[in-house]
């Protein structure tokens, strides 16, 4: 539906800076408990480029001596001798692919430990504020482009460099003039490769990027296909895909002209010193001053020589990006929990379910305050049913008793011990919830259950389900409690997933419950039946529960109106009627419609 | 000699298959979602014929450290149907793609054969540099020479510049007209469609499956042209320079295809574990970041963190023995190379010796064994570019062939302006080939599933002999259990769907004999549940009315209770609606959907009423502005909730595909039949 704007044309990539090559340095570091193989794949890129360093010197042998001196046992030799270099270099090219590669994938092992292991720590507030998207792609694409860097591009890049220079001392070694003259193109050939890299890379983004908008598009209007056709809206959805696709068109094309136009003419630039090479070491052959067989050589170190350039220009961009990448990576897991054990934090142990809010206020982000100076006091046992508008603080009050969040001011106790003096495992263990959107995870029906508690028997299991309405349901599917939730399995109704949930929680059997919304998108049999489920659960704990119903409003002991993040109104069910407009208005409208039927 | 072409390659190669994306520019092979973000990309493919020669000495030498790596196995993410690598039906219609571009595609073929010729002719260019004029001291003849072999490669760099534009711009053009043929195609297909296809799925052919198919015809065809002609004339090159030799080089080349043919078969399968991992390790994190308030909830981050790992370590087993297998290949193919080239050295050597050969014809023998094994890789590479274009051809076709089965009738009329009287006269109504009791569920948004599953049985009817008429400017409402046939019948009226018997009448028109836009323009629905479209919320708000002035979009969102919340949003109607509308409330977005029916100002109106619950307050808004917006429109509701319908001015009971009872609200009370029934469970419920 956004207008898409016409893209312009991206500026060229920027170097790698200090501040980026720290992160790189940062990133190098988790090379270090593979060290060894690191190691083992540097020493044995050392080993590769010697052979390759002497190679030409036994083609040199092979056309001057060996042909050219018609000595037919050092022609057998220095073939033999080839033949055997290579199959030691094949060797050693295994060895540094496999040690490399083994450390630059621990490497992404570890990060993506890392970084699961603090989303895992991270309290609400930050998953509040990041999208799975973004974090998937961190953890994929970026952790990636981290382990390339720290593994196959840096060991090329050093085998670039040192072939490089190895390429360059012995061709003027064999011969100064000729070696300055051949290395006269490569400034150039350097200018285009970093040239080339530097724009197109930006541009290719582009490219990619569009293709995404593109996929957007697409899947926007597959989504809402049911809106799109009921509105009659498939031509203006057409051309806004149009615009789109033809401007992906425009941008691959000129991504394909650049490309077009300068990947031969790096080609065209190597090539161009080969004619110089033949040219003016031609002349030196015929007069004398060089052999033919230095003259093959000659060429071949040049090619050795060009290789590297190219690969550098392809190498720095990737260093840049490595670096972005690993910037966003280090973000991650440099993020701080708003949440976490005090130092001296103890377990809770077992409690009764007291639980008080004593001047509690809190801000979102420190900026939108939700909660204004609440006060209040759940005693073991009892019912309490929070009701507002959306909006109202109702989620903000229910998630600070686990701990999701921590006050901005005053403090929650539970039988008097203060919430952030005890360890959150500890704190969490006691407490069931159930909440708004109903998640559940790509496993078992039963594993879904017993997810607080993963060695519960199955009686219990059972028990639980029964408890919650839902054993009816999972025994009619088609394996029962081992049948698989999600993608691969089967999808469960709004309901059901619901029932699975509350199942998921009475089995945790805890003191302290939390229902937020607990009855939405279902059908009125459905709900009835957790309603039931729900009512069995509230027994015997201290319960939250976010009304949305009469009958929950009416058991609760203690109703908590909340307005605008302050508690307007509190008392039972009848207490509320007489003393309070604002539920009394609610209770009305409610009511009124009742009589109606 | 082609260490220059390899290295482009192997620097190709290597980035493709390392870094996926993050470096290697590819104009064909995007990656625009993250499915296809670890598949190499080979476009690199187009000819570098300007490699050259000379350098042959080099021959693999240091090189040819990655020629053809790994990529040459990769296919595209995703299952293919194995085993099928050539399918002539499908070739032939994919060419059809090309058609169009005959001449840019003929001209790509002439291009190849010259640069192909002109890059063969360098080595032989240099035999006669060595033979000719630096063994006989011509120093005129050699700088001759020198100046041709540079008017060769200036020539090549303007032949493989051209190629390379021309390919990439016939490639673009198909992927983009053929996107642009599949998202028409998409938009006349049936609800149906819809109901029963992942998402995901269908964007994968639009997208990945679109670029496989392009890969071959584009790039594919003229490859398979180019080493063609480079294999053959390398060929008879060398046969005419020197038979004997050139027999005996050739004995390499059964290794060759061996060693290529074994490491394909396995990275085939290594490749595809890599993918299935990685796909693991997304999965496992995907799930356990949107789980992570459960996770937390549960104290369950150890046993997580665990499970993750078990995956995590499984994707880095895989990769290192998929790399593996490269780093066995690699050097296995760097070393035949050096065969052919010792053979060439020792026989060649030895016949130079003999004064059977000359010293240029050795060097360009040099040269062109290396040339030669490069179209081997490159053909075998195609094969499985082809494997993987079969399948997605085939997949894209199968698409393009779905045909909608909702269509305007040939002679349709235009729906003139609906005064709003509805008919449904004898209708009934079976979903094509589905026969699951949940079919009215599928047809919600939820059901993004593949329901392939499903036997083509005998028609189930969802819908039997349903006669219902609607005076203009009712209200009926639609009751009963789940599964009855409310929605159904609602679809039909909005010729979202076409009924198996009878005939809905609109006006007294048949609703087949109208165009169907000029029918659904003046009908109008609120979803069940309120899907949001990216953008802002003006957008959504105008879906209907492209052309609306804010004005009108504000008086719709009055007249939907939704200008309050809105104008309190920090960009007001400018505010992006996030991914799926998590920024807001679901009460929110259900008085959005309420003002873009609202501005849409439809006659008819269908109400699929929402069950998702939102807070009393809000409630009692949508009901306010649900109750404007059905004043003087027919509208069909579909009601959950009996509270709401006590206005209607006719309530139907739907039961088992039939409507059962029917009347006000007062008359079924009395009546005592199932809608007591629902009544009184509901009343009782909320006790």
């Amino acid at each position: 539906m956004t207008r898409a704007q016409t893209p312009s044309v991206p500026a060229p990539l920027p170097l790698p800076e200090p501040n980026s090559l720290r992160v790189l340095w940062r990133a190098f570091g988790y090379l270090r408990p593979y060290w060894r193989t690191t190691l083992g794949a540097y020493l044995a890129l050392v080993g590769i480029n010697a052979i390759a360093l002497a190679v030409p010197q036994f083609i040199r042998w092979i056309v001057d001596r060996g042909i050219g001196g018609k000595d037919t046992p050092l022609l057998f030799g220095a073939v033999a001798a080839l033949l055997a270099l290579t199959l030691v270099k094949g060797a050693l090219r295994f060895l540094e692919g496999r040690w490399s590669e083994t450390a630059s994938q621990n490497v992404a092992y570890d990060l993506r430990n890392a970084m699961h292991r603090k989303l895992a720590a991270l309290s609400f507030s930050y998953h509040d504020r990041t999208e799975t998207g973004q974090i998937l792609s961190r953890a994929v694409q970026d952790v990636d482009r981290v382990r390339f860097v720290t593994g196959r591009a840096f060991l090329r890049l050093t085998d670039g460099v040192v072939l490089m220079l190895g390429s360059a001392a012995m061709l003027i070694w064999m011969n100064p003039r000729l070696a300055l003259l051949a290395l006269a193109t490569l400034p150039f050939l350097a200018h285009r490769a970093f040239h080339m890299a530097r724009r197109l890379r930006p541009l290719s983004l582009a490219v990619q990027q569009q293709l995404a908008v593109l996929t957007t598009r697409l899947e926007q209007n597959l989504r809402g296909a049911r809106v799109v056709k009921a509105f009659a809206q498939e031509d203006a959805e057409i051309a806004r895909f149009d615009r789109a696709n033809t401007q992906w068109f425009d941008l691959s094309v000129r991504s394909s002209r650049l490309q077009a136009i300068n990947e031969p003419l790096i080609n065209f630039i190597a090539n161009l010193s080969t004619v110089i090479i033949i040219w003016y070491g031609g002349t030196l052959v015929m007069q004398g001053h060089l052999t033919l067989g230095e003259l093959v050589s000659f060429t071949t170190y040049l090619a050795q020589l060009a290789q590297p350039v190219r690969r550098l220009g392809q190498i720095i961009p990737a260093l840049a990006i490595a670096s972005a990448a690993g910037t966003r990576i280090f973000e991650i897991l440099d993020a701080q929990s708003e949440v976490r054990d005090a130092p001296d934090a103890l377990p809770l142990p077992p409690v009764q379910g007291r639980v008080r809010f004593e001047n509690v206020s809190f801000a979102y982000f420190r900026r939108h305050r939700v909660l204004d100076n609440i006060t209040f006091d759940a005693r073991s046992g009892q019912i309490v049913a929070l009701l507002g508008m959306t909006g109202s603080g109702k989620s903000t009050i229910i998630n600070l008793i686990p701990r999701f969040y921590d006050a901005t001011e005053g403090r929650i106790t539970i039988d008097d011990y203060d919430l952030r003096r005890v360890t959150l495992n500890s704190l969490r263990d006691q407490i069931g919830i159930v909440l708004q959107e109903t998640m559940l995870f790509a496993t078992t029906i039963r594993e879904n259950i017993a997810f607080g508690r993963p060695a519960a028997r199955e009686e219990e299991i059972i028990k639980a389900a029964r408890a919650a309405q839902a054993h009816d349901f999972i025994i009619a599917t088609p394996n029962g409690y081992a049948t698989l939730v999600g993608e691969r399995g089967i999808t469960l109704s709004g309901g059901q997933r619901q029932r699975v949930a509350i199942a998921r929680a009475l089995l945790k059997d805890p003191r302290i419950l939390i229902l937020d919304d607990a009855t939405s998108s279902v059908d009125t049999e459905t709900e009835q039946l957790i309603q039931k489920a729900l009512e069995r659960l509230m027994r015997g704990r201290t319960s939250f529960i976010i009304a949305q119903r009469l009958s929950t409003l009416r058991m609760a002991d203690l109703i908590l109106v909340l307005e605008k993040g302050r508690i307007a109104a509190r008392g039972t069910h009848e207490e509320l009627l007489r003393t309070s407009g604002l539920y009394a208005e609610i209770y009305h409208q409610q009511l009124k419609r009742k009589d109606e039927r | 000699m082609n260490v220059i072409a390899r290295s482009t390659l192997s620097g190709a190669a290597f980035f493709a298959a390392e870094s996926k994306g993050a470096t290697k520019q590819s104009p064909n092979r995007e990656s625009g979602i993250a499915s296809d973000e670890n598949r190499p990309r080979n476009d690199t493919r187009i000819f570098h014929p300007s490699s050259f020669i000379f350098c042959s000495m080099s021959i693999s030498i240091g090189a040819a450290s990655a020629g053809m790596g790994p990529r040459s196995a990769i296919e595209d993410f995703g299952q293919y149907k194995e085993d099928r690598a050539f399918d002539f039906y499908i070739v032939a219609r994919l060419l059809e793609y090309l058609r169009p571009h005959w001449r840019r595609m003929a001209a790509a073929l002439a291009l190849v054969l010259v640069s192909s010729a002109l890059t063969l002719s360098a080595p032989y260019l240099i035999k006669i540099a060595i033979d000719e004029n630096i063994a006989r001291g011509d120093a005129a003849g050699l700088a001759q020479v020198a100046l041709l072999l540079a008017g060769v490669f200036v020539a090549i760099y303007f032949a493989t510049a051209a190629l390379q534009y021309l390919l990439s711009w016939v490639g673009q053009k198909i992927l983009a007209t053929l996107r642009a043929q599949l998202f028409r195609h998409l938009q006349k297909l049936p609800l149906g469609y819809h109901d029963t296809h992942i998402v995901g799925v269908t964007i994968s052919r639009v997208i990945n499956d679109v670029s496989v198919i392009n890969d071959l015809l584009s790039q594919g065809v003229v490859t398979f042209a180019g080493d063609a002609v480079v294999l053959i004339g390398i060929v008879a090159v060398m046969l005419s320079m020197s038979p004997k030799l050139a027999l005996i080089t050739f004995c390499v080349l059964p290794l060759m295809m061996l060693a290529t043919w074994l490491f394909a078969r396995q990275a085939q399968v290594a490749f595809r574990q890599t993918r299935a991992r990685i796909a693991a390790v997304v999965g496992d994190l995907a799930e356990n970041i949107s789980g992570m308030r459960v996770i937390q909830a549960f104290a369950q981050e150890e046993e997580t963190q665990e499970h993750f790992d078990e995956v995590n370590r499984a994707n880095r087993d895989a990769h290192i023995a998929a790399m593996t297998l490269s780093f066995i290949f690699l050097p296995t193919v760097e070393f035949l190379g050096i065969l052919a080239t010792g053979i060439v050295l020792w026989f060649g050597g030895l016949a130079v010796i003999g004064d059977e050969l000359t010293l240029g014809v050795v060097v360009a023998f040099l040269a062109y064994v290396t040339r030669f094994f490069q179209p081997i890789q490159e053909l075998s590479q195609l094969y499985t570019t082809m494997q993987a274009a079969m399948a997605g051809g085939e997949r894209v076709l199968d698409l393009l062939d779905t045909q909608p089965d909702v269509r305007d009738v040939v002679d349709a009329i235009e729906m003139p302006p609906i005064i709003g009287r509805v008919e449904l006269r004898d209708v009934s109504f079976a979903y094509r080939g589905s026969a699951t009791e949940d079919a009215e569920a599928r047809m919600s948004f939820r059901a993004e599933r593949e329901i392939s599953s499903v036997s083509p049985v005998a028609p189930n009817y969802v819908l039997r002999d349903v006669n219902l008429v609607v005076e203009p400017g009712q209200t009926v409402a639609l009751v009963g259990p789940t599964g009855a046939g409310k929605t159904s019948i609602a679809n039909l009226i909005a010729r979202l769907y076409e009924t198996t018997d009878g005939a809905v009448l609109i006006d007294g028109y048949d609703v087949r004999a109208v165009a169907q836009r000029s029918l659904r323009r003046q009908t109008g629905i609120v979803p069940q549940e309120p899907f949001l479209f990216a953008g802002t919320i003006a957008d959504n708000i105008r879906f209907g009315h492209l052309d609306a002035t804010p004005r009108e979009i504000e008086d719709a969102a009055r007249l939907a209770n939704a200008h309050e919340f809105i104008a309190a949003l920090p960009d007001g109607y400018g505010t992006a609606i996030q991914e799926g509308g998590v920024n807001l409330s679901v009460g929110q977005r259900q008085l959005i959907c309420i003002a873009r029916a609202a501005l849409a100002n439809p006659r008819i109106l269908i109400l699929d009423e929402a069950t998702a619950s939102v807070d009393t307050l809000t409630e009692m808004l949508i009901q306010d502005a649900l109750a404007r917006l059905l004043a003087g429109r027919t509208a069909i509701v579909i009601a959950h909730r009996l509270s709401t319908i006590r206005n209607a001015d006719l309530i139907c009971v739907v039961n088992d595909g039939r409507i059962v009872e029917r009347g006000r609200h007062a008359e079924l009370l009395a009546h005592g039949g199932l809608y007591r029934q629902l009544y009184e469970r509901q009343f009782v419920e909320s006790q």
